[in-house]
């Protein structure tokens, strides 16, 4: 047995039974974070803080929630919206923070393509990062489902068909996602279990595992200067604060990521109370009905991208296009061929497909929600083709360019 | 057999013994997933065919599915070409159309305009004509016939007849 | 200073796709009508002015009118219960208490004129085909037509609340209440769902809206919609012009246009407000707060970072 000496103190105490100082040292104190940055190095937190949002609202929401066809859509509605104290809140909170935080997912993603956050030694980085999207996009569908609203199952029957996989015909698949043959019972309860169990549960590991890959490679910086981190650590302990690059992650790190938190909880929270209808869609406010299709159908804002990749084509060539936009982004580290880990910027042709692929995104989004008629189908289409010429091009100019 | 080779040996037949009992768990994990035996029961419906009016669609209930049942005029079914007849059912004296009333691209029911005698997707764009034949993509194929038995004036929705035989054999419906 | 630079892009993509998703997508995706502020412009103005008192008798004597409505207030009852009037009419016929503060006035007079007419169901309606709407045209009592009929619309005002005494309840029960069920607030198409004693009350309850929901769907073609959440799934501005004039939204909808007065319309959507969006009231108080609070927030959070920052740089 290891050897205990008597506590001097609840500190001490705790310090033999969990090394409480060397956790510290490990993750706050002497965790060093580059000094060059900026805001955008804050998103993680910002991510970290509108999950706790999501996680606290859901547990509150999940008290009153009824997962069945005949009563979730009033249980939402009147029990949580009108009879429950602050439960419009809850709901508020979740709706708003389910939308924005992909928001911050898109602004962390194309910060990391921008600096090159993804290469050498970082690729772990990136790849748990896009498991994490992958996750929370089934989170944020298997949760849009639960309110049993017209887009809540139009869409849970617009996004099961799309398992039957075009020309292979694959009904029973779909039947048995849905555990019927259309979105009924079955299917509002197991995926409610998705929504408040297992994917959480996937997500919390992730997350886990996103921090870790971090520790070791360490973060990048806005000029992707290599330098020596032990070296530079020693100055920053020796009191040459100043002169040192790094900064330790608490509280330095910490106090401009709390910063950027509060300017973030502002926009937040007035979308909350006064700006929330792009979050919580109208049409979902009528009951499901399954012999009626609302006139337009359409997923929320940060699946219109990879939507619109699959609308314009015919149905086989369509699911194969949307196939390729769930696992290319996986791929970047490896697409790019490049030896530069540097910002875009400082990239020639690389700078350029950077912003091709930014306009490109949101190009596609906003044609995925226009209703698919005449020049709006034509430039979705268009825009889908240049997603796919995009992705196949990155690998071929970061080839051509030089070592910097 | 070393003592070492041995126990690793042990090892592995364990982490063997380990893995049947995992994989044998998740035969189970998908059975659960299954429609249940009564959702499945549920999958017949019968229908009366004497109350339908000629130009008229109705929408009626097949496994939760809508199923369009339009009753040809007689002007309707001279106006049909050879390609549209395949599609059409006779019970009785009469013609009929039942169709799945959900578009064969992404599953929303398109609304019928009896004076243009079309149907229009509003989701995608889709239309079909009266039979339920692709007129526009991006449906890929015509709306989908339910299995279906004629059984006298009356029409049972689940069975597999004869005629909804043949119309899956000559390739004019998929089975769903 | 680059932060603000690299803030500035952010934004700006950020509003760039914001408008294209919503306010652009949205305004390509539905139709926009203007109101016209209930002014009715294609009905004839009500220039005669009316005597209550002729009125009076009219309503209850030539007019005829009580002969299928209820006017409780100067105690004259309903002939049959809601559910039996549905069976016999499509719909049940007001009781006309309120009225005169329901309805603007040029549309009372169009409609005891041309019921089919002013309430823009002519399709449904045709007298040239033999269809005639549930509630008959007013012929006229011997005198100027015009003349009676203002005397009408005068005596139905002059019974009704003033319009500031108008509630919530009493606009929507009269204006919509009795084709569409409002389930968070209680109401169905035949009155307020009470609290049952027995078992037996509630199934005798259930039973008659059952029916009555039959002979609606039957007169209207499909159920109307419950109202609970409309507020939500349409918004103000929807509902208020699509009850303005509905087929301006949906060309050959069963919905009659309502001819609502604007100050009774205020009241509708008063009510729809309190049983779709109960809670708006506390949302804009506690908003302004957690926004106060949140100001508050980020300044000791910059105070914070400022004091660790200045050894760093």
């Amino acid at each position: 047995m290891a050897h205990f000496t008597k506590a001097t103190s609840l500190h001490d105490w705790l310090n033999q039974r969990l090394a409480i100082d060397a956790v510290r040292r490990v993750m706050a104190t002497e965790y060093w974070i580059p000094k060059d940055i900026n805001f955008l190095w804050a998103m993680g937190m910002v991510l970290a803080i509108t999950f706790a949002f999501l996680l606290v609202s859901g547990i509150f929401l999940l008290m009153y929630y009824q997962p069945n066809v005949k009563t979730a859509f009033d249980s939402v509605n009147y029990t949580i919206m009108t009879e429950v104290d602050f439960g419009w809140l809850w709901r508020h909170v979740h709706g708003v923070a389910a939308s924005v935080v992909f928001l911050v997912i898109y602004i962390h993603m194309f910060t990391g393509i921008y600096y090159g956050s993804y290469k050498k030694g970082r690729e772990m980085i990136w790849l748990s990062g896009m498991l994490l999207f992958v996750t929370f996009s089934a989170e944020a569908f298997s949760g849009y489902m639960l309110p049993w609203g017209q887009m809540s199952y139009w869409a849970g029957m617009v996004i099961t068909n799309i398992f039957s996989l075009g020309d292979l015909h694959l009904n029973g698949l779909v039947e048995w996602i849905r555990g019927d043959y259309v979105p009924a019972q079955a299917f509002l309860n197991r995926f409610f279990m998705l929504h408040v169990l297992l994917l959480p549960l996937a997500i919390m590991g992730l997350i886990g595992l996103h921090f870790a890959t971090l520790r070791i490679p360490h973060v990048n910086n806005q000029e992707g200067e290599e330098f020596d981190f032990e070296a530079e650590a020693e100055k920053y302990k020796k009191g040459d604060k100043k002169g040192s690059k790094v900064i330790a992650f608490a509280n330095d790190f910490m106090s401009k990521d709390m910063f950027v938190v509060s300017i973030y909880l502002i926009f937040f929270f007035y979308l909350v109370f006064f700006h929330y209808d792009f979050a919580m869609d109208p049409v979902n406010f009528d009951p499901a009905d399954g012999l009626k299709t609302p006139t337009h159908i359409y997923p929320e804002w940060y699946f219109l991208w990879s939507y619109e990749i699959l609308r314009p084509f015919s149905t086989n060539i369509g699911l194969m296009a949307f196939g390729f936009a769930q696992v290319i982004y996986m791929l970047l580290p490896f697409l790019d061929r490049s030896p530069n880990a540097v910002p875009a910027h400082k990239r020639g042709a690389f700078k350029i497909w950077f912003w091709l692929l930014l306009i490109n995104m949101i190009v596609l989004t906003a044609m995925g929600k226009m209703p698919p008629e005449g020049i709006f189908s034509t430039i979705g289409f268009f825009a889908a083709l240049s997603f796919i010429g995009l992705w196949i091009a990155l690998p071929i100019i970061t080839k051509a360019e030089r070592k910097l | 057999m070393t003592d070492k080779n041995r126990r690793g040996f042990i090892g592995k037949a364990f982490g063997a013994v380990a893995g049947v009992g995992a994989v044998a768990s998740l035969y189970a994990m998908k059975k659960s997933w299954d429609p249940l035996p009564s959702v499945k029961a549920a999958g017949f419906t019968t229908l009366d065919m004497s109350g339908y009016k000629g130009n008229e669609l109705i929408t009626e209930k097949w496994r939760g599915k809508p199923v369009f049942v339009l009753k040809y005029t007689p002007e309707m079914v001279a106006s049909l070409n050879d390609e549209q007849k395949k599609r059409v059912l006779k019970i009785g004296s009469d013609t009929y159309m039942i169709v799945l009333g959900l578009c064969t691209h992404l599953g929303c029911i398109p609304g019928y305009n009896p004076a243009e005698k079309a149907f229009l997707c509003a989701c995608h764009g889709g239309t079909y004509d009266v039979t339920g034949n692709v007129t526009k993509a991006p449906p890929p194929r015509g709306l989908d016939i339910p299995p279906f038995k004629i059984v006298g004036n009356t029409i049972v929705l689940g069975e597999e007849g004869e005629e909804y035989k043949k119309l899956l054999a000559d390739g004019i419906t998929l089975s769903v | 200073m680059r932060e603000l630079k690299i803030l500035a892009v952010v934004v700006v993509f950020t509003l760039i796709t914001y408008y294209l998703v919503e306010p652009f997508a949205h305004s390509h995706m539905h139709k926009h009508v203007e109101g016209e502020g209930y002014a009715y412009a294609d009905l004839p103005a009500l220039d005669k002015k009316g005597d209550a008192a002729r009125g009076k008798e009219l309503v209850m004597g030539a007019g005829a009118c009580t002969g299928c409505h209820a006017i409780s207030k100067e105690g004259m009852p309903a002939g049959m219960d809601p559910t039996m009037a549905a069976q016999s009419y499509g719909v049940n016929p007001p009781d006309l208490s309120n009225a005169g503060a329901v309805y603007e006035g040029k549309f009372l007079a169009a409609l005891i004129k041309n019921p089919a007419h002013a309430l823009m169901v002519e399709h449904k309606f045709d007298a040239a085909k033999g269809k005639m709407h549930p509630m008959p045209q007013f012929y006229g009592a011997g005198g100027d037509k015009d003349q009676e009929v203002a005397d009408m619309v005068a005596y139905l005002q002059s019974i009704a609340p003033k319009t500031e005494e108008l509630t919530s309840e009493q606009a929507y029960q009269l204006a919509c209440g009795r084709c569409h069920e409002n389930r968070y607030a209680g109401w169905t198409q035949i009155g307020q769902t009470p609290k049952f004693k027995k078992k037996q009350d509630e199934l005798k309850f259930n039973l008659a809206k059952a029916d009555y929901q039959d002979a609606l769907t039957k007169y209207m073609g499909k159920l109307p919609p419950d109202l609970s959440i409309y507020i939500r799934s349409r918004g103000e501005h929807y509902i208020k012009t699509f009850v303005e004039n509905p087929q301006a939204y949906l060309a050959g909808t069963a919905m009659p246009r309502v001819g609502v007065s604007p100050e009774a319309m205020d009241k509708v959507i008063e009510y729809l407000e309190d049983s779709g969006d109960a809670k708006r009231h506390e949302r804009e108080s506690v908003g302004k707060k957690v926004m106060i609070f949140t100001l508050v927030f980020a300044l000791f959070a910059y105070l914070w970072k400022k004091s660790l920052w200045k050894e760093l740089h």
